[in-house]
């Protein structure tokens, strides 16, 4: 039985033609020479230089890739503290409020997060923090992705091997020494997939960056939805297929670098679903 | 050599955990309790724009709290006037369409996404992993970039690129009014959320025992039968994870229904937004928020007890 023969085979061709349409029009139209997003008025690159030359979106594509790469580290770091306390601290007071507290932020709509944290940095009693601007967007982007590696480090931590562990605390070896010598060698490509989804949810973010932005702080997505509101032009286009290239070429590396034992749940685990 | 006494394991655990424990409480649980206490503030023309409830004059040493509940007595008073005609009810409208939407979407994601999983978890083992990663890779390129190609395909000028294969095949006269209405928000929600209806059900459906369906076929059951009877009750966890994974965050959308649906679709998300942003009334949007979160307990409950194992790559 395999599903449903020819039916099935063209219901996932479909599929797949549903995802994939849409992004392959996006890059033909990027090539056009005209200024019409949807119709093709001969080859030129003129939009990729439009796009090489515009100051403001690449001081946007700076931002985001610092306040991603900011995020992430932090994520991890929070995440991998929180994942170790899903799986290894017992039941205590409290245990189950945790699971909680750190699976909300993924299914939390944006808006609510993103609304909360504003509350919370607008604060009168709270003017040390800074209100809005980069380092608020970066709090917001490390809770969020704090929660989605937790998820990726509990689980691998479920599968380890505490004899491991447990070999090197029985040798002597201090609790912190055995968590860096050998806990996370095991954990790393946890950690490394955390990093990189983290940085990829921060990079892509558009609802808690614009809500925790100030003039100053205009993230990538903040600046493309401004000029999605704006009239189209076919630079949104060059763009959008310079991004599909390079998240292309990281996903096809990660995958071969990070996700080398392949796992069936590997990828699944990848995005978080 | 000298055993290591299990309370300095529990020690280091101790300021393992304070870390996520002090970081999620003060930038999530504190933020949402503020979302609550802003709800129930007066809106003002300050900055930020409310009066806390907290902020008159404190009695016996002890805060006063003096609530105003005017937020939700607007949303209460659209409710009341559900059975009058002509009637404005913004708010009201906004919560039907997100809870229709989130909904349509969710059956939309499920109809298309199940036979979709079914054949890719029977698909040889080689190219699994192979055919699943196309399924994530539009879904690592931008977000926004997404619903953009949608407002190429779906625009209602001549120019619109569904309108122009349509007018070219002499199928329609005119160009169709594709974009800026509720149908237009329902494919971009569809397209953006498919992945994750896809990949839980996808999990719950690769460990499937072959065995059982198998045998029920041995013992001449028809095809629909061993599905509905078989197929369908195992993968149960799988459907009402993906499910709620899909719906919960489309129930809060905000970016779809403004980019597609134009000014014609209010939904939960862009009413939070428009009070938020160009209206400046926070405390309804506060509001709003609170009553949205109160109506997805249930589906974040159900997602927890039922799709644990399926969803979120656990």
């Amino acid at each position: 039985m395999n599903g449903g023969g020819w039916g099935g085979r063209m219901w996932v061709v479909g599929v797949y033609a549903f995802l994939y349409v849409p992004i392959l029009c996006l890059i033909v139209f990027s090539f056009t020479a005209g200024e019409i997003t949807t119709r093709f008025d001969g080859f030129s690159l003129r939009w990729y230089a439009a796009l090489a030359r515009d100051a403001e979106l690449h001081a946007a594509v700076l931002l985001s890739l610092r306040v991603g790469a900011l995020a992430a580290t932090a994520a991890v770091v929070v995440g991998t503290a929180a994942g170790v306390i899903l799986v290894r601290a017992g039941p205590y007071p409290g245990s189950r409020f945790f699971v909680g507290m750190m699976s909300a932020p993924m299914v939390m709509p944006e808006v609510v997060v993103g609304l909360s944290l504003v509350l919370l940095f607008t604060h009168p009693a709270l003017a040390v923090l800074g209100g809005r601007g980069v380092a608020a967007i970066w709090v917001a982007h490390t809770t969020l992705c704090a929660a989605y590696v937790a998820v990726l480090v509990a689980s691998r931590l479920r599968e380890m091997d505490r004899a491991l562990e447990e070999a090197a605390l029985d040798l002597g070896c201090p609790p912190l020494k055995v968590f860096f010598v050998i806990t996370v060698p095991v954990i790393a490509p946890a950690l490394a997939a955390g990093w990189l989804l983290a940085f990829t949810l921060s990079m892509d973010d558009f609802v808690l960056a614009a809500m925790l932005s100030d003039p100053g702080s205009t993230t990538l997505p903040v600046l493309v939805f401004a000029r999605l509101h704006h009239g189209l032009k076919p630079e949104i286009n060059a763009l959008a297929t310079v991004i599909v290239v390079v998240v292309s070429i990281a996903v096809l590396l990660a995958n071969r670098l990070l996700l080398a034992p392949p796992r069936a749940s590997a990828p699944a685990v990848a995005r978080g679903g | 050599m000298k055993a290591r006494p299990a309370s300095a394991q529990g020690h280091g655990r101790f300021w393992v955990g304070l870390l996520p424990w002090v970081w999620m409480l003060f930038f999530f649980v504190l933020p949402f309790a503020l979302i609550v206490n802003v709800s129930l503030s007066t809106p003002d023309l300050a900055v930020p724009p409310y009066v806390s409830p907290f902020a008159g004059a404190a009695v016996d040493g002890a805060p006063a709290f003096r609530p105003d509940p005017a937020s939700y007595a607007r949303l209460g008073g659209e409710l009341a006037a559900l059975g009058t005609l002509a009637a404005d009810r913004p708010y009201l409208a906004a919560y039907a369409n997100s809870l229709l939407l989130a909904a349509l979407t969710t059956l939309c994601c499920l109809v298309l996404g199940y036979p979709f999983a079914y054949r890719l978890a029977r698909a040889p083992e080689a190219m699994r992993n192979l055919l699943l990663m196309l399924v994530m890779l539009p879904f690592w390129t931008s977000f926004l970039l997404r619903v953009y190609a949608w407002m190429g395909l779906l625009d209602s000028s001549e120019t619109g690129l569904i309108n122009q294969v349509l007018l070219g095949l002499g199928l329609v006269a005119e160009p169709l009014p594709l974009l800026y209405n509720t149908g237009a928000v329902l494919v971009g929600m569809v397209y953006s959320y498919l992945p994750f209806m896809v990949l839980p059900l996808y999990a719950n459906l690769v460990k499937l025992d072959q065995r059982l369906p198998e045998a029920a076929r041995d013992l001449g059951a028809r095809p629909a039968t061993v599905f509905l009877r078989i197929t369908l009750p195992l993968s149960s966890r799988g459907i009402v994870a993906g499910s709620m994974l899909v719906f919960i965050p489309a129930v809060g959308e905000f970016v779809i229904p403004d980019l597609l649906g134009g000014g014609s679709v209010m939904t939960i998300g862009r009413s939070i937004w428009d009070d938020f942003g160009p209206n400046q009334d926070w405390p309804m949007a506060a509001a709003v928020a609170v009553l949205m979160v109160a109506m997805l307990i249930a589906p974040i409950v159900l997602l927890q007890r039922h799709g644990r194992g399926a969803g979120r790559g656990e």
